[in-house]
Order: C-alpha cells, then structure tokens, then sequence
C-alpha cells in the first residue's frame, strides 16, 4: 500500500516529507504509518471519503494537533530535510514556515482588512510601516485580491463577500512568506464564481508556494493538482501524477472511490 | 374555528407575559418612587457642597452634606476596580484558554462559590489582612474588600465571554506562527471585547452597591477626606449610619443619598448596556 511515493514528486527538491507518520486519539488511530513525499512548486491533494483522516494528516503537518493534549503523533514530518517533530523544535516556528487556510474563512472580527493582512507580522513585534505596507500590497497582490481592496484598507475584514473573505485568509497567510501553504477545503463555504477564482489563485501561487490541500471535490483535484494521494480508513493507499491516478488508478479502493462506491 | 381557537390563546398568552413583566418591573419603580418622595427635599446645593460633619451642625440646623461620601465611593470603588480587573480578567483567562492547567478546576470552583458568598465575608478577610496589621480602618482596606467581591463576577464573565468566542479565531492565530498568549491577548481578548466590559460594569455596579464590608474597613469619615490610609466614608454604608441615627435631617439625608446611590447604579449599567449594544452592533456589520 502506498508505494508510490517516489512518482510523487517530478521535481528532484522535496519540501516536506512524511515517514511512517501516524496520528493516534487514544486507541483509536486517525492517519497511521503515511509516507508521502510533496515536491517544491507543486499541489499535492489528498483525496478520500468522510473520515478518511486526509485532514488529521493535512494538521499534522503543521502541529496544529499539538493543541490537543489527547492527540499523540509518532513517526517523522520533515521540511527541507529537518524533523518538525524533534523535541528542540518549537512549533510558532514551524507554523511559520508551513501556512494553514481553514475551509471557514475568518477574518478576525475587530481588525481592518489591512491589520488582517499584516497581523503575522505586526502581532510579533514587526511596526515599520513601510515593511507593513509592502508586505500587505504583495500579499493581496499574491491573492489577487488587491485591486478590489486597495482604495478600502480600513474597512472591516468581516464587510468583505465570503470569497473575498477566502482570499484575505490566503493573503494573511502568504504575508509571512511561508514555504508551504496547507488548504483545508478552502472552497467548500464558497459560491462557483468565488471558487474558480480561488482554484486559479492557487495555480499561480504554486510559483512560490508549495501547496497541500485536501478537498472533496474530485473534480477539484483533477483542476488545480499535480499529484493527487488517496486516503483511505486513515492509509494512504495511492500517490500518482493526478492525471494517471485518475485515469489509471492502481488500486481496487481507489477505483471505488473515483467509481462512485462510496464517498 | 381552531385558527380562533389559536389565536385567542396566542392573545392570552401574551398578556399573561405582559402582566409579569409588569409584576417585576413595578416594585422597582415603587422603590424609585418612595425614594425620590423622600429624599427629594435633600437634595440641594450643599449636599454636593458640604461634608456632614459632627452631629451638632444636624442638632443647630445648619447646612450639611455628603460630598465626602460621593467623593469617597467614587474613589474607593475605582480603586477597587483598578485591583480587581488585572486578577479577575487573569483568572478568566485560565479557566477558559487553560482548561488543562491544574489551577483551573479549582479556579472554576472557587469562582463558582465565592460569586454566591455575602459580601460582608469578604470585609472580615480585609480586615483580618490589612486592618489588623496596619493598626487601623483604611480606604485602602475598602478596596481590598471590594475587589474581593468583584474577582469572582469579573472572573465568571471574562470565562464566558472568551468561551464564547470561535475557535476558529485561535486556530487561524496560532497558524500564522503566533505564539499563544499573542493569540489570546490580540485576537481573542478583543473579540471578546463586549462581554468583558459588561461583566466589568456589573462588577463595579455590584461592589458599589455593597454596605457591610466596607463597615469593618474603611469604617466611614464625617468629614471630607483623600488619605487612603485613613477611615474614608461611602454612600453605601453612610446610608446605614444615617438611617439608624437619632436625628432627623440625617434621616432626609440618608434618603438623598439612597436617590444617588439608585441613580448610580442605574446608569453605569445603561452606559455598560449602551456600550455593548454599539460593539455589538458593529461586530455583527463586521461579519454580515
């Protein structure tokens, strides 16, 4: 099962990688013993059904479990060569360098669209307005939301449309320059129009992010992935350039699932 | 015919609710009523003006007032507040964004406890604390006893307002690799923002209003006074001396000072709605 790692990456630079990562609630186990590599430049989705753990795996990734005490994670995740679970390591940093966009949109309530951008950076001490100002309009650029925002900074992140909303998210994520950007279903809250725009934004950002995202919409991973693994009970049973997984999966569970089995 | 039926006890139901809103709402406006018939004749100019003084300007008659008790509430109460926020505001914070903290069950427990407590409690701990060992009744002992009594309310409302916030705020802080007390502090605190403020007006309204701990401590002052470390005198706790005093002017006073007292309660409480309402207003255009 799952060993096709290596067709995971066409690019020889790999930016984070799993070995026998596996996370456990207790007894019960939510993602267990995935090896998967995801190349620089690239979107790798993790596709499955309901509870297949393709988002515990996709929140380990940046030890957001670690805000739960009951969650233990054994194995290793490693960005550009370097454990982000070795016991030195602290956690505000690996979040810094692997960004997260939930599938809820949450411009923080009492800030501007512009404090909302920056709040990566001001919030730990960064107050040059000119490092703001730049960070800000590279930021909204990078999430092609800045034309809209531009004349209107100071307005309330919250009076944004919820696509909008979906791209100031990205936006504050992008401002602190992360090396990886992790997607929790970032279109499922959103109207059509407001996902295309969305799935193309994430075309471009691959450029100079590498993105993970985990949807459940096939067609979506079909549109804006490179390589798609498919999670299954919590394994990862397949990893292949997208195309291939689609038209020629390997694995009877994977047919299934892109039959129609089950979902 | 049922569409009657229903609509019939649709209007029976209303004013029955009506009536008991009445039945509440009625014995206060009886109370402000009877007070402000009372007290009315007190309040003049020197009531702001004077200070009471012995009991013989009250005997010949001549002009006193209780500047000294407005004076002194408003500063024993802020001082108070000034010490109760940072602990009650530090212990909510525990119970809600700590939970696995070991002093958060008791946290909760004791808060849970000491809300319900008589206040008179709290002014026994002062004056064992501080009046005993600094050797006599003191406005800072007033509001040591004070704040006793608004930690618990402060501590209780800044727990369920942070509650209540989305835990989508702290998820989206903490993955932009921002440490957790910058999550709580800018984030999270804020958003919380109306109901900390009410929970702190209630407080303050609450231990305004409280009489007997403030008679084992800063014990009252006849006379108009700023020293901290001395006796200073309270509107509520006036009130009693002025009640159970053989005098009648003292008797109209303490009246006038029962229509100061209501007056003020009432508005900070309309000022803590009214600011809350307006924040309220403001984040719900906020998120659409």
């Amino acid at each position: 099962m799952g060993n096709n790692q290596e067709q995971c990456c066409a690019v020889p630079t790999i930016r984070m990688e799993t070995k026998k990562l596996s996370v456990n609630y207790g007894a019960n186990f939510g993602v267990k013993d995935v090896d998967l590599k995801m190349c620089t430049n690239q979107v790798t989705a993790l596709i499955g059904p309901s509870g297949c753990g393709k988002t515990t795996f996709l929140r380990a990734l940046n030890r957001m479990h670690d805000l739960n005490p009951a969650i233990k994670i054994t194995g290793t995740a490693l960005l550009d060569g370097e454990n982000i679970y070795d016991t030195g390591t602290d956690p505000v940093v690996v979040r810094r360098k692997i960004g997260m966009v939930f599938q809820k949109p949450t411009p923080f309530p009492t800030k501007s669209i512009y404090d909302n951008v920056v709040a990566g950076l001001r919030l730990v001490g960064i107050r040059k307005k000119a490092v703001l100002d730049e960070a800000a309009e590279r930021a909204l650029s990078g999430a092609a939301l800045w034309e809209e925002v531009k004349d209107r900074l100071k307005a309330p992140g919250g009076s944004l449309s919820g696509g909008q909303q979906q791209r100031l998210s990205i936006a504050r994520a992008l401002a602190i320059e992360p090396e990886v950007l992790l997607m929790d279903e970032p279109t499922s809250s959103l109207d059509p129009n407001s996902t295309t725009r969305v799935e193309e934004l994430i075309q471009q950002l691959k450029n100079t992010v590498s993105i993970v995202i985990v949807t459940h919409n096939m067609q979506q991973a079909q549109r804006v992935s490179d390589y798609t693994a498919f999670f299954y009970v919590g394994e990862m049973v397949e990893c292949a350039p997208t195309s291939e997984l689609f038209k020629t999966p390997k694995h009877e569970r994977t047919k299934e699932y892109l039959g129609g089995c089950f979902s | 015919m049922i569409l009657k039926l229903r609509y019939a006890r649709d209007s029976v139901f209303r004013i029955m609710i009506a009536l008991m809103t009445i039945l509440v709402v009625l014995p206060l406006f009886i109370i402000i009523l009877y007070v402000l018939i009372n007290g009315g004749s007190a309040i003049r100019p020197d009531f702001f003006l004077r200070d009471l003084g012995s009991p013989i300007r009250a005997m010949t008659g001549q002009p006193s007032g209780l500047i000294h008790s407005i004076l002194g509430t408003i500063i024993i109460d802020l001082c108070a507040l000034f010490i109760a926020v940072p602990f009650g505001l530090s212990a909510g914070i525990l119970m809600s964004e700590y939970p696995d903290n070991p002093l958060a069950p008791p946290a909760k427990l004791l808060t849970s406890t000491l809300n319900g407590m008589p206040a008179v409690l709290m002014g026994l701990l002062a004056y064992a604390l501080i009046v005993k060992n600094s050797g006599g009744f003191s406005a800072i002992a007033g509001s040591m006893a004070l704040a006793f009594v608004m930690i618990p309310i402060i501590a209780r409302a800044a727990e369920s307002s942070l509650r209540i916030t989305p835990w989508s705020l702290r998820e989206n802080g903490l993955a932009l690799g921002l440490p957790r007390w910058i999550v709580i502090t800018q984030i999270v605190i804020p958003a919380a923002r109306p109901g900390l403020i009410t929970g702190i007006l209630i407080a303050f309204a609450r231990g305004a209003g409280e009489a007997a701990p403030l008679l084992l401590t800063s014990f009252g002052n006849n006379y108009l006074s700023f020293n901290m470390s001395k006796p200073m005198d309270t509107l509520p706790q006036r009130l009693y001396s002025l009640a159970i005093s053989p005098y009648k002017q003292w008797h109209v006073m303490g009246w006038g000072g029962a229509i100061l007292l209501l007056f003020f309660v009432i508005i900070v409480f309309y000022v803590g709605r009214k600011m809350t309402a307006g924040m309220e207003a403001r984040a719900e255009q906020k998120i659409h």
